[in-house]
Formats: C-alpha cells, structure tokens, sequence
C-alpha cells in the first residue's frame, strides 16, 4: 500500500507533502514514515494518509469571469488619486 | 510532433511545472523514466563500494557518519523509485532491469574502493560531483522529481562535510595517511572528470530539451572543477592531470577524459560492475520470501 | 562506580556496539529499502548507546570510548555469543533482535534501578530509544510468526541467551580484526 506523508516543520506551520512510501500496514508505514522523514529531527510532526484515502480536486470552474473573487476586480488606484485630490482642494479652500 | 506535445515543449521551456497526473508526450515520459531510473539505481549501486567501510570505520563517530551517508542513499533510492512507479514503472521492474545489465548506473560507482582514503575522496570530490548534477535538477520540469531533490540534497550536504572531516583528519595526520588521500585522489580523478558526461551540446540533449535537466554536461564539470581544485590544491594535494588550469577567460582546461573508459564502464564492462550487480541479485533473490510475506496481504 | 558496576556496563556496551555492527552489515542490502532505513537506525542507535555506556566507563577509567571499543583484545569483550553471529538471512537476523531485544528489557529495568544517578539516567535514556526498538521487533514478529523458517530461528538461538561470557566464537574474531584493521594501520592515538 502506498502512503502519502505530510510533514510539518515547526509547531504552527501548515503540514506540506513530503513523499509517499510503500507499507504493508499502518504500523510499518508510521515507524518508515518517522524514519524517512524524522531521523535527522528536522519534523515537528507527520501526518502518515494512505494514497486510496486521499481525493484530489484538479478542476475549477469559472466560466463567467467572477472577477469579484480576485484582487485584479478591484482598481483603486484611479479612485484612489480622484479621492485624495478631493480632499487636497477641500483644504485649500477651508485654509483660504 | 503532434501540436499538443508541441506546446507542452513550449510550457516547460519557459519553466512549466508537470505533476504525476498531467497529459505529457510519450517521449517525455519514457525520457523522464530512464533519467530518474538511472539516478535511483545509482543512489543503490553507490551504497555498495561504501558499505564495507562501515565495518571497517576506526571511531565509533566514524562509523555513526558513514552507517548515516549509506543509509541517507538508500532513503534517496526510495524517493527516487518512487517517483518512477508513479510514472508507470513498479520498483520490482527497475530492480530487475538493473540486475540485468538492462539499466545504467552511474560510472563512479563501478570502481572499487581500496583504502580509508577512497571514503574521504568518495565523501568529498564524488558527492560534490553529483551535487552539482543535483542542485540543477532542482529546476527539473517534473515537479516529484524537483521536490524529491530538496530533501536529497538537504541530506547530500551532511555527506560533504562528513567528507571533509574525514580529509582533513587525514591530511593533519601521519604522512602515511596523507598519503591515502593522494593516492585515492589519482585513482578517483578519471572517473570524476567523466562524472558528468561527455560535452554534448545543451540543444542536443533531449533531458536539457525537455527541461528534464537545466544544466549542460560542461557546464557542470566546470562548476566542479571551479569548486573543488582550489580545494585540492590548497591542501597539498596534486591532481594527475599535468595539463589542468584555468585560463584568462576562467574556464577550465584539462586533458580530454577517456569516453571510450565511460561508455565501457557504464554498459557493465567496470572492474566491479558484475561483481556488484552479482551482490544485489543474490541479496535480492535471498529475500524474496521476505517481500512475498510483507507485501502479498496488502496487495 | 564500583568493579562489577563497571564489568556490567562494559557486558551491555560489546552486546550493543556487536549487535550494531552485525545490524549495520544490512544496510544497503535489506529486503526492502523502507525497511533498509528503519533497520540502519536501529544499527546506529546500538553503537550510539555502546559509546554513551564506553563513555561512562572510560571517565572512571581514564581511557576513551574508542579505546574501549577498538583497543581490547577479542577474548576481552563481554559480550554474549548471540550477538556476535553474522546472520545474513532476514529471518535469523529478526528472531536474534526479537530475542535481544526481550531480555535487555529486563536488563536495563534492573539499571534503572541503580543507586548511581548518572548509570540510572543513561539506562532510562537508551531504555526510551529502545522502546522503538521493540515495536519494531515485535511488528516484525507479528508478521513472520507463522513462517516455519522463522520459528526454527528462534528456537535456534534462544538457548544463546544463557551462554556465558567468558567463551567466544570465532566469528568475533573474525569481526574484530575487520572492525580494527584500519585503525590498527596507524601507531594508536592518532586521529582518523
């Protein structure tokens, strides 16, 4: 059975895939897994899934453009300028 | 080539990234098993000329070092045919191919080693050999591969100082001892100065089209070279090659490697070729029984 | 540290830096390349745990733990015959480590014990290591247990277990002059 581990590499970093292994159960997979990616202790903690456990999403769909859901939806710098240049004219006419 | 796989050339050319369940051409993949394929068999080949010296180390810090680099190369060997079999060729058909003389190794690795010397040399001027080979594979176009190459050579770096150590023990020690290190130094130089392969031109080699390798073979040797004669030569040591220097333009010259050696050596025909690959069948056959066991009721 | 303190601390200390360097000859060739790695640790932690113990030994003795590990003669190791057998089947190397492994169990519970807090702290040290050694034997166990090779291994060496110290086999000798030969090159003391 093929295993897939994710290590983490300091206590509150996200887990990262780090390899897979070939086990006959989930005994030898953990003390393989600790060896393979422990021995030099440069893991905080694994987590040891066997391959046929995990689903793997690869398509998104997004054919209406939604651009609402990312940065490039939004130009404010234009605005920005306009905003700024407002209030610039409004504090020259209070001082005056 | 098909417009499909012609894109698919133009993607990683300009540094596209491939995962194990994307679309690639046939050729790319069949080039991309027999690349890695070669690498995992040499990382198992290499464990060999080594292990001996494990019984032999004369510290127990020694011992420890050596045991950890041999097994580190078993671990690599592991990442490695992993990868392969993810790529549609099982370990059980790597190994069989190996034994068989069907699949390469790497030249170094069919060489005996002789003296305590040999496993300074081997730590220091081979390992450094295949890191460079290593570190440009880091950009390779197949991203298991790449990734796999992180944790290789995070663990390579271990076995350079190691091979440092070991060395420069022996070059403060008695003149006996240096003189181990010279005398493996003449021996490896051959076989490390055709390491990296003859100097086909990058556009002519398929891994280098393909983004399989990003480096050429000369390029890597003169990284080598730049790297490690001045290492050599500021601790006494000479290099058998009367004709090495570096010149105004800071490129290496040196006296032609023997690719005729090469192509013998890397087709089985090495001092320890068959004596090794003997080594591994018998191993292997003899311990059968023990994978049947382990592996048939998972299967 | 009295005498006999010091003799079974140096009995614990050949069995592990023997069973490690018998453990360490499968590296590189085990039955599986996972079980390669897992097995190659368990090797270095063995000899790990021979130093630590040679160390202990060698501060009372004035002497270093290489000395103690590379410079004795063969007939004046303490080691036990079970150790010092070259077994180069899978099946006879895990029922020796399955065996091994049990009794120095009882042995370090019994030097964790010790009034000397320093013997005390460094058997509860290896006894955590050895902890995984155990798991691993007896995961091993768990799997070979029906194999009729297996169970023959067993029988074959347990009786080893209850054999003096006093006699050794020849195969320690044989290891030992691999083990030493290079270190033997150079006049003793000098540095590899």
């Amino acid at each position: 059975m093929i295993y897939e581990i994710f290590r983490q590499e300091r206590k509150g970093q996200p887990f990262h895939h780090a390899g897979s292994l070939e086990a006959a159960n989930h005994d030898f997979a953990e003390q393989y897994a600790k060896e393979f990616y422990g021995r030099r202790g440069e893991s905080e903690a694994l987590w040891v899934v066997p391959r046929e456990a995990i689903i793997e999403v690869d398509e998104f769909v997004d054919e209406l453009k939604r651009n609402y859901h990312r940065v490039d939806g939004y130009s404010l710098k234009e605005k920005l300028r306009r905003a700024r240049e407002r209030v610039g004219s409004a504090l020259v006419a209070r001082d005056r | 080539m098909t417009e499909r796989e012609q894109s698919f050339l133009e993607y990683v050319q300009s540094g596209g990234q491939v995962e194990a369940t994307d679309w690639m051409p046939d050729d790319y993949r069949a080039k991309l098993i027999k690349f890695i394929e070669m690498h995992g068999n040499s990382e198992l080949m290499g464990v060999l000329p080594e292990r001996e010296w494990i019984l032999r180390a004369p510290t127990l810090q020694r011992k420890l070092a050596l045991t950890a680099k041999v097994q580190d190369e078993v671990g690599h060997s592991q990442l490695i045919y992993r990868v392969v079999e993810d790529l549609g060729k099982p370990r059980e058909q790597c190994l069989d191919d190996l034994i068989s003389g069907k699949a390469k190794f790497h030249n170094v690795f069919h060489y005996p080693t002789k003296t305590w010397g040999d496993v300074g040399v081997i730590a220091w001027l081979v390992d450094a050999a295949a890191i460079i080979s290593q570190k440009a594979l880091l950009k390779c176009s197949y991203a298991p591969y790449a990734r796999i190459m992180k944790k290789i050579c995070w663990e390579e770096s271990f076995h350079i100082l190691h091979g440092r150590d070991v060395v420069l023990t022996l070059m403060n020690g008695t003149d006996a001892q240096r003189e181990l290190v010279q005398e493996a130094v003449d021996r490896w130089w051959g076989p490390l100065m055709q390491f990296h392969g003859n100097p086909i031109a990058k556009d002519e080699d398929p891994m280098y089209v393909w983004r399989i390798k990003s480096q050429g073979n000369e390029e890597a040797r003169q990284q080598f070279l730049d790297g490690y004669v001045p290492q050599i030569w500021e601790l006494g040591l000479t290099v058998p090659d009367a004709d090495l220097r570096k010149n105004d333009d800071g490129v290496w010259e040196y006296t032609e490697p023997d690719w005729d050696e090469l192509r013998s050596v890397v087709t089985g025909h090495g001092p320890k070729s068959q004596d090794r690959l003997d080594l591994r069948r018998k191993a292997r056959e003899s311990s059968a029984w023990v994978r049947q066991v382990v592996l048939a009721e998972a299967a | 540290m009295n005498e006999s303190e010091a003799r079974s601390l140096l009995e614990i200390a050949d069995d592990e830096l023997i069973l490690g360097w018998r453990d360490s000859e499968w590296t590189g060739i085990a039955p599986l390349l996972e079980e390669d790695v897992a097995f190659s640790s368990i090797a270095q932690n063995e000899i790990g745990h021979a130093r630590a113990l040679y160390e202990l030994v060698a501060g009372e003795q004035g002497t270093t733990a290489d000395e103690l590990a590379f410079d004795r003669a063969p007939e004046e190791y303490r080691c036990t015959r079970l150790v010092e057998l070259r077994l180069l089947d899978w099946e006879k190397t895990i029922a020796r480590h399955y065996l091994y492994e049990q009794a120095d169990a009882a042995r370090l519970e019994q030097l964790k014990q010790s009034d000397d807090a320093e013997i005390a702290g460094l058997a509860a040290k290896i006894d955590r290591e050895e902890a995984y050694h155990r798991m691993h034997a007896q995961m091993w166990f768990d799997r070979l247990k029906d194999e009729p090779r297996f169970t023959a291994a067993l029988d074959a060496l347990r009786p080893l277990l209850d054999a003096g110290r006093d006699e050794h086999s020849p195969e320690l000798a044989e290891l030992w002059v691999e083990m030493t030969m290079v270190r033997r090159s150079q006049p003793a003391g000098t540095a590899w």
